[in-house]
């Protein structure tokens, strides 16, 4: 066991190190940071010394070595556009991104399941094939488009919701939390629905393909034959047989809201990673993108860790196997 | 310290309380957030007008960007390089400091350290000499008739200050640590506002200062900034209530705004004049069909260009009729523009045919152009547009459209001008033609920086000798003739296809009032807040 998870970290420090690399190589691709922090006027003597004395002129190998070197030492260097320590933006960003995540994820966990259970069991009612509609239409809508949406609708026309930002926040210790004030829960009821949406239907589809599955198998026909009553084979047998594949993709898709927030934080100016990440990339943010793009791949290797552990834990066969 | 500041700041918060029974909130939004609130930090126009409502420079400009007392009351030229600046007394830094002559020597010396952006503006001035505490001597390099101009946007800090908090050399984008920033997070100045909460890109909070040097028409008493990236999200904010005021509002949301009740858009010429560049210096064009010859170097080729585009329809149909048609690369609002200049090449397609097949291109070329498409108002259309128009004589363009930190890193000078043909605007940092001549028409010379911008290595001989000449020229009857002959070789070279001056849009609610400058900046000074 013990050997298990230290081949794991050691394979997640590789997967963390190539993201890096990676991530580097891109750097090029952007553009050019240097034109987004002087002005107009600064001659070009000045911007060349400027690109030199942040090492922009080094081949990116160098410059992916210096990072990882100061970053293992805690430095992730200060962002070229908001002119502080990235790690000091990101820990203040983080709270934001993290409360929007969980939120929606638990809204998508509410929603999803029941629905998901309600879908397969009666496949032919009218709830469900309007669940199952909707649905379509929660996969093929762009994020974007159902923010502005929704902004539209009860931002400004109902007016009952704000357009953007975070509301008031309270900080406790060196996490901010909006949740704790009305306009703070009023700012993240948008977003959060934005950012379900698409997750809703992701489980309501997953969850109603396995239950279809299981209901199918044998062990609950024998159950229906020993005379058991529905409503326990429904939701003792078949709901904890589907919920095992199910709980595996609801892990890995927290690490995919928290990345994928993305769009939803730029279209509700909602101050977490996301927003920030994307403002670096529309201004070669250098330091910033590094620090964000690791930090995700930090995300989905501890979260793919623990999703191994588990595995591990619950299924027999894989502790036999090794 | 910290508590001094707590009890300062009750005290306002008192003052504010009791003194002014209904305090006025103003809330705006903007497209971005300002890198730094260092005064010295970025030249840049958003930055720069931004932290103008904190910070204040010894000139300055009205809402109608004319040239007006600030800390000092009065300048005088009193020999070719020497300036006398009386300075105003007793105005006070928003910590109770005293504005002195020191605090504009110290200021002047920091714009000169590594990490300043300002340094430009800096080596305007070679000496500046402390007469007594409220009078300075300047010294400029060479006589400089514009020299109260440039000095508009070089605020001043306070010395002790500064000192205080180890912020007496410039913050730059390379600082090490967080203490290194100290003034990259905090600000200190004269100005009408006193800056009291800052969260970069969420909100920064400001309170009127109460021991403000001028009458000023405003009667807010807070603002809050709070920047929004998207521009549906920024507007729907203005329309639901949330702000007060928003810019830039996308020009497809002008109708919106306008039928929405209790806003409305807020329009007029920008004084950024838009225009196309070309590749008129190497011998063989990087992206075209044409081989072992440069066609862009031929005049009548250039001139055929600037005859098939038709800035009224771009005008129309793009820009909704709020752009004005442009035939100079300066705008009205430009200390030196000249209007007898200012016509458009007329739009004539039988001209452009008959002068591309005299050149020798009678079925056209092919050429590649270069534009950006999200930095100047919809830059990307006007693109397609010329696209558009190009082709009707045979030039058929290869758009490649790119964001803007892509496009500049490809067609800027760093980059060897990577370009053929592209898109680009400006407006003259200093509000005078000189800027123009020395970074857009003058030749592209990397000793004597000029023509920087001049990613098209336009070159004119006479055009060189006469920006140096306007540099110095303090007779304002000569030097707008000079400007004037340099606007005419221009003209007649076709050295650029200026398109137009591209509007600012504004989204206000209704029972603001406030003044629209020419140059996007929105002055705190000038916002009413009906009651």
């Amino acid at each position: 066991m013990l050997k298990f998870i230290l081949m794991r970290l050691l394979q997640s420090i590789i997967v963390m190190l190539v993201v890096g690399m990676i991530a580097f190589a891109l750097f090029r691709f952007v553009g050019d940071p240097i034109n987004n922090m002087v002005g107009q006027d600064t001659t070009m003597a000045e911007r060349e010394a400027l690109t030199e004395s942040l090492g922009l002129n080094d081949p990116f190998m160098v410059q992916y070595g210096r990072f990882i070197l100061n970053a293992v030492q805690g430095n992730f260097g200060m962002s070229y556009r908001l002119r502080q320590p990235v790690s000091k933006l990101i820990a203040e960003r983080f709270p934001a991104t993290l409360e929007l995540s969980l939120i929606s994820a638990f809204l998508a966990l509410a929603l999803g399941v029941p629905m998901g259970i309600y879908t397969a069991l009666k496949p032919k009612s009218f709830f469900s094939r309007g669940f199952m509609t909707l649905s379509l239409l929660g996969v093929s809508l762009p994020t974007f488009l159902i923010g502005i949406l929704l902004i539209l609708f009860f931002g400004v026309t109902l007016r009952w919701l704000p357009t953007f930002g975070r509301g008031e926040v309270i900080q406790l210790g060196w996490w901010s939390t909006g949740l704790l004030t009305a306009s703070g829960l009023k700012s993240v009821i948008l977003p959060a629905i934005t950012l379900a949406i698409f997750q809703i239907t992701l489980i309501v589809r997953l969850v109603r393909a396995e239950m279809q599955e299981v209901l199918r198998s044998d062990y609950i026909k024998f159950a229906h034959a020993r005379g058991l009553s529905p409503r326990l084979i429904n939701f003792s047998i078949a709901l904890r047989n589907t919920l095992v594949p199910v709980i595996t993709i609801i892990g890995l898709q927290i690490g995919s809201i928290i990345a994928f927030a993305i769009i939803t934080e730029s279209v509700f100016q909602w101050p977490g990673m996301g927003l920030l990440f994307i403002q670096a990339v529309s201004e070669v943010d250098i330091p910033v993108m590094a620090a964000y793009l690791l930090l995700i791949a930090l995300v989905f290797v501890v979260i793919n860790l623990i999703v191994d552990i588990l595995y591990f834990v619950v299924d027999p066969r894989l502790r036999v196997q090794s | 310290m910290k508590v001094k500041k707590f009890l300062a700041a009750s005290v306002c918060m008192l003052a504010l309380g009791l003194g002014v029974a209904n305090a006025e909130t103003f809330k705006w939004s903007f497209q971005g957030d300002v890198q730094s609130l260092d005064p010295h930090g970025l030249n840049e126009t958003f930055t720069l007008g931004f932290l103008g409502n904190v910070y204040e420079g010894l000139t300055a400009y009205d809402d109608d960007l004319q040239l007006q007392p600030g800390l000092a009351v009065s300048w005088e030229n009193t020999g070719p390089t020497t300036w006398i600046f009386k300075l105003r007394q007793g105005v006070k830094f928003h910590d109770g400091g005293d504005f002195n002559a020191d605090d504009v020597i110290f200021s002047w010396k920091r714009t000169l350290t590594s990490g300043s952006d300002m340094k430009g503006y800096g080596a305007r001035i070679s000496g500046i000499t402390k007469i007594d505490d409220h009078t300075v001597q300047l010294e400029t390099p060479a006589p400089n008739p514009i020299l109260p101009r440039e000095l508009v946007f070089y605020y001043m800090m306070d010395k002790e200050w500064s000192k205080k908090h180890n912020t007496i050399e410039a913050t730059s984008p390379k600082s090490a640590d967080a203490t290194a920033t100290y003034a990259a997070q905090n600000a200190n100045g004269t100005g009408p506002f006193i800056l009291t909460e800052r969260q970069p890109d969420v909100r920064s909070k400001f309170i009127r200062f109460d021991g403000y040097w001028k009458d000023i028409p405003t009667n807010v008493t807070e603002v809050y900034f709070m920047p929004i990236s998207q521009g549906a999200t920024r507007v729907a904010a203005l329309i639901s209530g949330e702000l007060d005021m928003v810019y830039p509002v996308p020009v497809q949301d002008w109708k919106r705004l306008n039928s929405a009740e209790g806003v409305k858009a807020l329009t007029g010429p920008e004084a950024r004049t838009i225009f196309l560049g070309m590749d008129q210096w190497r011998d063989e064009l990087l992206y075209s069909n044409i081989k072992g010859t440069n066609p862009l170097k031929d005049k009548r080729v250039r001139k055929a260009m600037a005859h098939a585009i038709n800035l009224n329809a771009i005008d129309e149909k793009i820009m909704r009729g709020a752009a004005v048609p442009a035939g100079l690369l300066v705008a009205p609002q430009i200390n030196g523009f000249d209007a007898s200049f200012n016509i458009p090449y007329a739009y004539d397609l039988d001209k452009s045919k008959a002068l591309l097949a005299e050149a020798g291109y009678p079925e056209g070329f092919e050429i590649g152009m270069d534009c950006p498409n999200n930095r100047y108002v919809n830059d990307e259309k006007i693109c397609q547009a010329v696209v558009g128009l190009l082709a009707r004589v045979g030039i058929n363009v290869d758009l490649n459209a790119q964001p803007k930190s892509k496009y500049f890193a490809k067609v800027s000078p760093q980059n060897g001008n990577d370009t053929s043909f592209y898109l680009l605007g400006w407006t003259p940092s200093s509000m005078d033609v000189h800027n123009v001549l020395f970074n857009l028409m003058s030749s592209f010379d990397t000793e004597k920086n000029t023509g920087q911008f001049n990613y098209g290595h336009y070159s004119n001989a006479r055009i060189d000798e006469i920006t140096g000449d306007v540099e110095k020229e303090t007779d304002q009857v000569k030097r707008q003739n000079m400007v004037a002959e340099a606007f005419s070789i221009l003209k007649d070279d076709v050295g650029y296809i200026p398109l137009h001056q591209q509007p600012l849009s504004w989204g206000v609610r209704d029972g603001i009032s406030l003044s629209q400058r020419a140059d996007n900046v929105l002055d705190l000074r000038y916002v009413i807040v009906d009651k």
